[in-house]
């Protein structure tokens, strides 16, 4: 017979030396090239990728703030993100409150239907609105890039509030209309309250997303530059080498706080956000 | 008694009616619930998607360039002349090579972090993963082109543990190789793996986390040494959320046109002939063609992929 230490009878066993290595590196190389744009961000040279940098300057940063492009496209992108985030919210709450709440005939359907604009490449939900755009004759503007990002972001709002549905306990509902609520102060007084985290967090996410996204904005922006389309540029044809370092530092920031924030606000939960982007 | 309801009693009474009626026809307030996601979705979504799918049955006058609309499955046959079956052949083996090595490199980190990290450490293994996840992804792109770039720091690694000549060497390799790291099938793989890593560690942990510690215990106690308990306990366990993270490393693979565009050859993936074919060739039942191609392969991954009982790791 083998007796084991008490330590690992808790399921508390040392890790071996080589799994650590191992994730560790794993971490290393997924943070590693990020940290790089820190150092780029700041780095003198303005013709080519140097390594290292010849020397360090903080010039770029004030060069890159008078830049009305960038602004253009950073208000563009905002707008984009803001709008496509508020009908995310409208449209996936909808869809999380009906699913959960009740067993209906197509309710597999509606499911699989708010996820699939996730879960076929980019490229296709891209080409298939352009083309429909095309077909209707529609020209491109504002509201044609909001169409395309709020069809993607609805998934992830939805992802978010129907894991918090299911922890809510329907009793709640009950006793609220027991006490002589009617539906709408139902929603307002003890839904409500009970989802918004998970809203907000789910809210933040697809902004996230809609911020940085690239792959179909191309075919429904036109000759309109959002942010992201903005760096495609410089990445296919690179003309402001410092600019661009810059601004792709201000990108990982600005991410990097809504992340935080909804990590924050669901952490508590089993389900955590983030999670099934 | 009144009731203590912040803003009780004063609602305007067609409003508690309507909420009564919602309240007995459950059926209508699912309806009306779902009228507008549903109608978005099916509408906008559904239906730009099947105009596309209807276009590759048109085919494209050679003379005048017009596209014709009448049905016919030519488009479908060009998709198969050797230049085409070459682009969806390159793209199919990169998403393959790119999905193993995924697997590989995120496995340690998934199952550190389900089995042995704690408290603190779980949190900052959690977000040490869903930071990359959910940063820019040009801007991932952007670093890797820093990263190759023949002035760059991998470049300068090498130098100064002088080890040029293995570089060169590997560079010499036919297919793989190339003129520099960042013009190479490799580049294109390495930018490939790290983008889309962490969707491939999140659902292995998930997997992992659910292997029952006593079951590791069992199998020591039945006389396992470590590799055996990791080959016939651990893996076959893990395997429902390896295949679900294939699923996203795979589709996202077979999709993307701008990885290999940025860094790599010049020869085509799937998603840059779509790019191609639509726009400036303006031959869009040939580009709605080529995106049946990862469609019917994502079906088909589905498919298996459910029968797995891939879906319960997600």
């Amino acid at each position: 017979m083998r007796f084991k230490g008490a330590a690992r009878l808790k399921g508390e066993a040392r890790a071996p030396m080589i799994l650590k290595g191992a994730a560790a590196a794993g971490l290393l190389f997924l943070h590693l090239p990020i940290l790089l744009i820190f150092v780029y961000a700041f780095t003198t040279e303005d013709k080519s990728y140097q390594w290292p940098p010849p020397g360090f300057t903080t010039k770029w940063l004030s060069v890159t703030w008078n830049r009305p492009d960038v602004w253009e496209a950073l208000k563009l992108s905002l707008q984009v993100a803001a709008a496509s985030t508020a009908m995310a919210l409208v449209l996936g709450t909808l869809c999380a409150a009906a699913v959960s709440r009740s067993k209906f005939f197509g309710r597999e359907t509606v499911s699989l239907l708010v996820i699939l604009p996730i879960a076929l490449p980019g490229i296709i939900t891209g080409i298939s609105l352009r083309s429909a755009f095309n077909l209707a004759d529609i020209p491109f503007s504002y509201w044609t890039i909001v169409l395309g990002h709020a069809t993607f972001c609805v998934v992830v709002v939805y992802n978010n509030a129907v894991a918090r549905f299911r922890r809510t306990s329907a009793s709640l509902i009950e006793a609220s209309m027991d006490l002589g609520a009617d539906g709408f102060q139902t929603f307002r007084y003890v839904v409500l309250p009970n989802i918004a985290t998970a809203l907000l967090a789910g809210g933040m996410l697809a902004f996230a997303l809609s911020f940085d996204e690239v792959i179909v904005t191309t075919f429904t922006a036109g000759q309109q530059q959002t942010l992201p389309i903005w760096m495609l540029e410089e990445l296919v044809r690179p003309r402001q080498r410092p600019v661009t370092n810059v601004v792709a530092m201000v990108v990982v920031l600005v991410t990097f706080l809504p992340i935080l924030g909804a990590y924050y606000l669901t952490r508590e939960g089993s389900e955590t956000a983030g999670s099934g982007k | 008694m009144s009731l203590a309801l912040p803003g009780g009693p004063a609602k305007p009474s067609w409003l508690g009616s309507l909420s009564d009626g919602l309240w007995r026809r459950p059926g209508l307030t699912i309806f009306l619930m779902l009228l507008a996601p549903v109608l978005w979705l099916g509408i906008v979504y559904l239906g730009s998607l099947f105009s596309l799918l209807i276009q590759s049955f048109f085919s494209i006058d050679e003379f005048s360039g017009l596209i014709k609309r009448e049905f016919t499955l030519k488009t479908y046959r060009e998709l198969l002349v050797p230049a085409n079956l070459d682009i969806i052949l390159r793209t199919v083996t990169m998403a393959a090579a790119v999905t193993l090595a995924a697997a590989a490199v995120a496995f340690p980190i998934a199952y550190y972090a389900a089995r042995y990290a704690r408290g603190k450490w779980k949190a900052l293994f959690y977000i040490g993963v869903m930071l990359p996840l959910w940063s820019s992804y040009l801007v991932k792109v952007y670093a890797w082109k820093l990263i190759l770039a023949k002035e760059g720091i991998l470049n300068w690694i090498f130098s100064a543990l002088h080890l040029k000549g293995v570089l060169q060497a590997y560079l010499g390799i036919p297919v793989i190789g190339g003129n520099s790291l960042s013009v190479s099938y490799t580049g294109t793989f390495l930018v490939f793996l790290y983008v889309w890593l962490p969707f491939m560690i999140l659902p292995v942990q998930a997997a992992l986390e659910r292997v029952p510690v006593n079951l590791l215990e069992a199998s020591a106690d039945l006389g396992a040494r470590s590799g055996e308990t990791f080959r016939h306990v651990i893996l076959p366990l893990a395997l429902p959320g390896i295949i679900a993270g294939s699923i996203f490393t795979f589709s996202l693979t077979l999709g993307d046109y701008i990885i290999p565009q940025i860094i790599g050859s010049s020869r085509l993936f799937i998603g840059q002939a779509v790019y191609a074919h639509q726009g400036t060739a303006g031959n869009i039942p040939l580009a709605a063609a080529f995106t049946v191609v990862p469609i019917v392969i994502m079906g088909f991954y589905l498919w298996v992929a459910k029968r797995r009982g891939a879906f319960d790791a997600l």
